[in-house]
């Protein structure tokens, strides 16, 4: 099957002035509309590009909603079981140190089933960066509950709202990995309006940098929305986001070495 | 290289070394931790992969990820460990990056014991994960072809792109013999790996390693590719060892420790007159079938021996289709089936076939 592509001619009379980054590739995404995925992707390979390091980056692919990840990222890729990107990246980072190494999960991949694989790779500061996608709710199979979806919150798998006291508390995942010794640079960000997107570019571009500089594990999680699953439109799921969300897991850095506050600080 | 007393983990490991494996993830559990250890002194040393994680679902993930970048690597275990590996390996299965695993069997079901065992003769050779594929299965009587196999694993697994498993026991893995090990080969270089692998795309295209195929036509089309390889490995790679078959009117059919423990049996039933012989698969998978469909034609009986209820019992019923009767003699749990006992089980069958072949 090929893919969709959105190569567009250029009129002779026009110029181009922007362009998509050279770290995504042509190809048509599959995510819903209002989906935060496309806006993360883009900052991961903008970021990629700016630091000139496509050529010798591998991304990990998870299993949910980006699982297809690997056809719209312009470098190489491999597709992990579910939760076990970090194993998976791990495994060739260490035979491969010179290759910038990134795994791209949600929420259930990261913080569900491969919870032991994210804090082992965190705490023997493993030499790559994760982007976390948190969107509080298994997208692909539909929208169920996710270990991050709020309290209260209804979803096909919690319908009268997740009961904390039977389903457990959501994991703030951004803390519980910031606390551990291996990880440099671990930060909260949200893609839910311009600023809080340029934000997370800065906290994608610091995690890659703190990676080049050979200075450990670095995460970025980000705040998403899934509006179909939310059954919302999607300024109203930017808004209760904003609201609940941004409310119950604080936006921030949970952890920053004096290393990696050197690189931000351009020392 | 001079023969050398060896212990058959510490072997296993050294061979793998020799053979110029770049990694190993591994996770420890009785009785094969010995690999591991060898493993975590040697690779640091030559500046090589060790890691040991933090379960077998992270190893058998690590290999995959060292394999995806087109790294010799290779993770070990013993039963339980492998079970919790059957996701990873399916995923590589289907992905076709080569990989090699170990796994010195141990009793079960369950936690079980760490005696000896072959009770995941099923597993390696039938159910190593979801979905069709095999695994190339070799099972080493002691330590000198324990060395040997892993060394063929990792060629085989290179080959065909596809994972090799070693299988043995914990009394092969932890009896000394002497044995000899391999020169040791040079480690591939980066520049050296393979055109599919991950290496970054520059200058090329990326390379995309998946186990998804969204389309129902589209996985099929792979399914038949990974079925042609497999029917060509099945075509070139089956080994077996005979003893004493040329002339046998009984045959004797049994692998890895309690294959060697026939050998015995064979000598001292031919010394009572009875003529015996042996067939001892090497390769689990792909099994020995067209040899044994032919030796059925031949013996007047057959008794299989294995240190389980009778797995590897149900190829030999397939390949020989009642051709001749076929008894069992099997132990589980630990005890390996001695002499004392196979013999009379051999007896049995002789005076049960004197009649002759119907």
């Amino acid at each position: 099957m090929a893919i969709e592509t959105t190569q567009v001619e250029i009129p002779e009379d026009m110029e181009l002035v922007y362009a998509p980054p050279e770290s995504l590739t042509e190809a048509y995404t599959h995510y819903c509309p209002g989906c935060t995925h496309g806006v993360i992707h883009r900052l991961v390979a903008e970021v990629l590009d700016e630091l000139d390091v496509r050529e010798r980056s591998i991304g990990i692919a998870p299993v949910g909603c980006s699982v297809l990840a690997y056809n719209y990222f312009n470098v190489d890729m491999a597709e992990a079981a579910h939760g076990r990107a970090p194993a998976m990246a791990t495994g060739l980072k260490r035979v491969s140190p010179d290759k910038v190494v990134f795994t791209y999960q949600g929420d259930g991949d990261l913080a569900s089933i491969g919870i032991g694989e994210i804090v082992y790779v965190a705490n023997r500061g493993e030499h790559f960066t994760t982007i976390f996608v948190n969107n509080a709710i298994y997208g692909m199979t539909g929208g169920q509950m996710a270990p991050t979806t709020l309290p209260g919150q209804v979803t096909t798998s919690s319908p009268t709202g997740r009961d904390v006291q039977a389903a457990g508390f959501p994991m703030h995942m951004a803390e519980l990995l910031g606390g551990l010794p291996g990880a440099v640079y671990v930060t909260r960000q949200s893609a839910l309006d311009v600023r809080s997107i340029r934000k997370a570019k800065q906290a994608i571009k610091l995690a890659f940098q703190a990676q080049l500089a050979g200075l450990g594990f670095s995460m970025v999680e980000i705040l998403s929305t899934c509006n179909i699953n939310w059954h919302m439109g999607v300024q109203e799921a930017m808004d209760w986001a904003k609201k609940e969300m941004v409310d119950f897991y604080p936006l921030g850095d949970t952890k920053m070495t004096d290393e990696v506050k050197a690189l931000k600080e351009g020392k | 290289m001079a023969k050398e007393l060896l212990e058959g983990n510490a072997a296993i490991a050294e061979a793998a070394i020799r053979a110029g494996i770049e990694a190993f993830y591994g996770y420890p559990i009785t009785p094969q931790t010995e690999i591991l250890e060898h493993f975590s002194e040697r690779m640091p040393e030559l500046g090589r992969v060790f890691l040991q994680a933090e379960s077998e679902i992270a190893s058998i993930n690590m290999v995959y990820g060292a394999a995806c970048a087109g790294a010799r690597v290779m993770s070990s275990s013993s039963s339980p460990g492998i079970s919790l590996m059957q996701e990873g390996i399916s995923y590589i299965a289907c992905s076709e990056v080569p990989a090699v695993l170990i796994n010195i069997m141990r009793g079960g079901p369950g936690l079980g014991n760490v005696q000896p065992s072959q009770g995941d003769y099923f597993q390696a050779v039938k159910t190593a994960g979801h979905g069709d594929f095999h695994m190339i299965v070799l099972a080493p009587a002691n330590v000198q072809e324990a060395i040997d196999y892993v060394v063929l694993a990792f060629d085989l697994a290179d080959k065909y792109r596809t994972i090799a498993m070693v299988v043995a026991d914990g009394s092969i893995g932890q009896m000394m013999e002497p044995a000899e090990l391999p020169p040791m080969r040079p480690v591939r270089s980066p520049e050296e790996r393979a055109d599919w692998a991950l290496t970054g795309a520059k200058g090329r295209d990326p390379n995309i390693i998946t186990s998804l195929y969204l389309g129902a036509e589209k996985l099929e089309e792979v399914n038949l590719r990974l079925q042609a390889k497999l029917k060509e490995i099945a075509a070139n790679e089956v080994r077996w060892k005979e003893y004493e078959t040329e002339d046998a009117d009984l045959l004797l059919l049994a692998f890895g420790t309690v294959g060697r423990v026939c050998q015995t049996v064979v000598r001292e039933a031919r010394a009572e007159g009875i003529k015996v012989g042996l067939l001892r698969p090497v390769t689990l998978w792909p099994f020995p079938s067209a040899r044994l469909a032919e030796l059925s034609e031949q013996v007047r009986g057959i008794l299989v021996v294995e240190m389980n209820a009778g797995q590897m019992l149900e190829d030999v019923r397939l390949a020989v289709e009642g051709r001749c009767p076929i008894s069992f003699y099997g132990r589980m749990g630990g005890p390996v089936p001695l002499p004392d006992e196979i013999l009379p089980e051999l007896e049995k069958l002789d005076a049960e076939t004197a009649a002759g072949r119907g």
